[in-house]
């Protein structure tokens, strides 16, 4: 028998790969998923720069072991939570060494913020047996002030011939917040700096149990339960709010803000897929969401993939969002208000946001693939509530958020 | 339980209890199966989508874990 040179190194090459354990097969047993974002919001407000890598190794026998890095870059002023004010206004900066002013009738915004996250997570997805599947998770993320740690497990069961999949999974998470200058008394003076001594400390806890079932040959839903309890230090070290004169309107005192240590949240999530007979893609999803701070929110989000000629895609997106304010958020404090909790950070206030936008993308073939995604987001509250009087009557106390929101994907196989 | 809650759970018992009559034979899977009918296809894009929100509203999770996430503003 004579071997051409071309068998004798498809030969060589398995005993090769047997020897060293690897598959014969090492075709597409990479899966690498890239991405850069960039967000920008209006008004030299935040900035961000995210580069994201994720790899996924497929071990065979339904095994597989991934990573993923993203890098996360942040600039820009960041709103404090006070008031403006037809007069100057003097801040203390977090690490209590540095002062900055706001000019009459500006929205208060700390220039400080600045920061570079790192955040490195794995993954281990395996099948067991032929309706089950476990994936444990491991996450570690890094800012000079902030440490996250968290470990997942999902266990997954197929049922009614892989029809009907249930989820159950549980997520387990421990901060550290090390904030600059020390972690402020809650509700105290800004311009005493009275600072607690050590770090804080949070834990989460978030459980999830879900379905996702199958409609027909080309429609899918999925409905998650998920409830998280969160412990510890869960207010801004950064977040202050202003104390107002009782006629005049003008603020007299700023004060750390206050949250409560822990936080209950629960949500209902629903998502629906449906491939047309173009190979158009319908997704729309919900998701209520209710906590014992007082928020309840609601997000719709609904994207329409066009398939285009020769792997091409557009995929225009809506999302839109809207939420309920905390028992204890306040746009301001009277003089001789003291409340147990407060706060004026604008995430927890009242507001509705629109996310607009569109992905244009190509299948390149079945190793890779690239997308450009562009997409707008705007924010508003009631920026002239009914409580505002005197001064405050005349400014714009929940300023309208826009932003930017650009990434990059390229993914290959190898 | 909070009474929002007990509805949340009857609302998925209910969604749940009705698919047993649903569902295909495992040959006609030919367009479930590919990538972009996946409920986590754009894996990349939630993960940036969670991100964001999470900085910028009080809501997060829901697909997946809430999480407590990032410090960030």
């Amino acid at each position: 028998m004579q071997l051409s040179s071309k068998k004798v190194a498809g030969l060589l090459s398995a005993a090769t790969c047997s020897l060293l354990g690897v598959p014969a097969h090492a075709e597409d047993d990479w899966d690498v998923d890239t991405a850069v974002l960039y967000y920008a919001e209006s008004d030299d407000r935040v900035q961000a720069f995210e580069p994201v890598i994720s790899a996924t190794r497929d071990l065979g026998d339904d095994e597989s072991l991934s990573f993923k890095l993203v890098l996360d870059s942040l600039t820009g002023s960041s709103a404090s939570g006070a008031v403006p004010s037809t007069q100057v206004q003097t801040f203390t900066s977090p690490s209590g060494r540095d002062a900055y002013t706001v000019a009459p009738n500006e929205t208060p915004l700390d220039p400080s913020f600045k920061d570079t996250r790192v955040s490195f997570s794995m993954n281990w997805e395996k099948s067991v047996g032929r309706n089950d599947r476990r994936n444990l998770g491991f996450n570690i993320s890094r800012e000079y002030d902030f440490t996250s740690i968290s470990a997942n497990a999902l266990w997954q069961h197929d049922t009614n011939q892989k029809n009907t999949t249930w989820s159950y999974g549980i997520n387990i998470e421990a901060d550290q917040i090390d904030p600059v200058g020390g972690a402020p008394e809650p509700l105290t003076d800004m311009d005493d700096q009275n600072k607690m001594s050590g770090t804080e400390s949070r834990t989460i806890v978030d459980l999830l149990f879900g379905v996702t079932q199958v409609i027909d040959r080309s429609s899918l839903f999925q409905i998650n339960l998920s409830l998280s309890e969160a412990d510890g230090y869960m207010t801004d070290p950064y977040k202050i709010l202003s104390v107002v004169d009782n006629t005049t309107g003008l603020p007299t005192d700023y004060l750390f803000e206050s949250r409560p240590d822990s936080r209950s949240r629960q949500s209902l999530y629903g998502k629906y897929k449906k491939m047309l007979s173009n190979k158009d893609i319908f997704t729309a999803s919900y998701r209520f969401m209710t906590d014992d701070w007082g928020i309840d929110s609601n997000t719709f989000d609904f994207s329409y993939r066009f398939a285009l000629s020769r792997g091409y895609y557009i995929q225009p997106r809506l999302r839109l969002y809207q939420q309920s304010k905390a028992d204890f958020y306040n746009y301001f404090l009277r003089t001789g208000e003291s409340p147990e909790h407060a706060s004026a950070d604008y995430r927890l206030g009242e507001m509705e946001a629109t996310t607009i936008g569109f992905k244009f993308g190509k299948d390149i073939d079945e190793q890779q693939a690239w997308s450009l995604r562009l997409e707008l987001y705007e924010q508003s509250g009631d920026s002239s509530p009914s409580e505002a009087f005197g001064q405050l009557a005349q400014q714009d106390l929940y300023p309208t958020l826009e932003a930017a929101i650009v990434q990059f994907n390229y993914s290959f196989r190898f | 339980m909070s009474l929002k809650l007990q509805w949340l759970l009857l609302g998925t018992l209910l969604a749940a209890s009705g698919c047993s009559s649903l569902g295909v034979k495992p040959w006609e899977r030919e367009l479930l199966a590919r990538e972009d009918m996946l409920m986590d296809a754009e894996a990349l894009d939630l993960a940036f989508d969670e991100h964001i929100y999470f900085s910028k509203e009080a809501s997060s999770g829901g697909q997946g874990f809430a999480g407590g996430g990032c410090g960030c503003n």
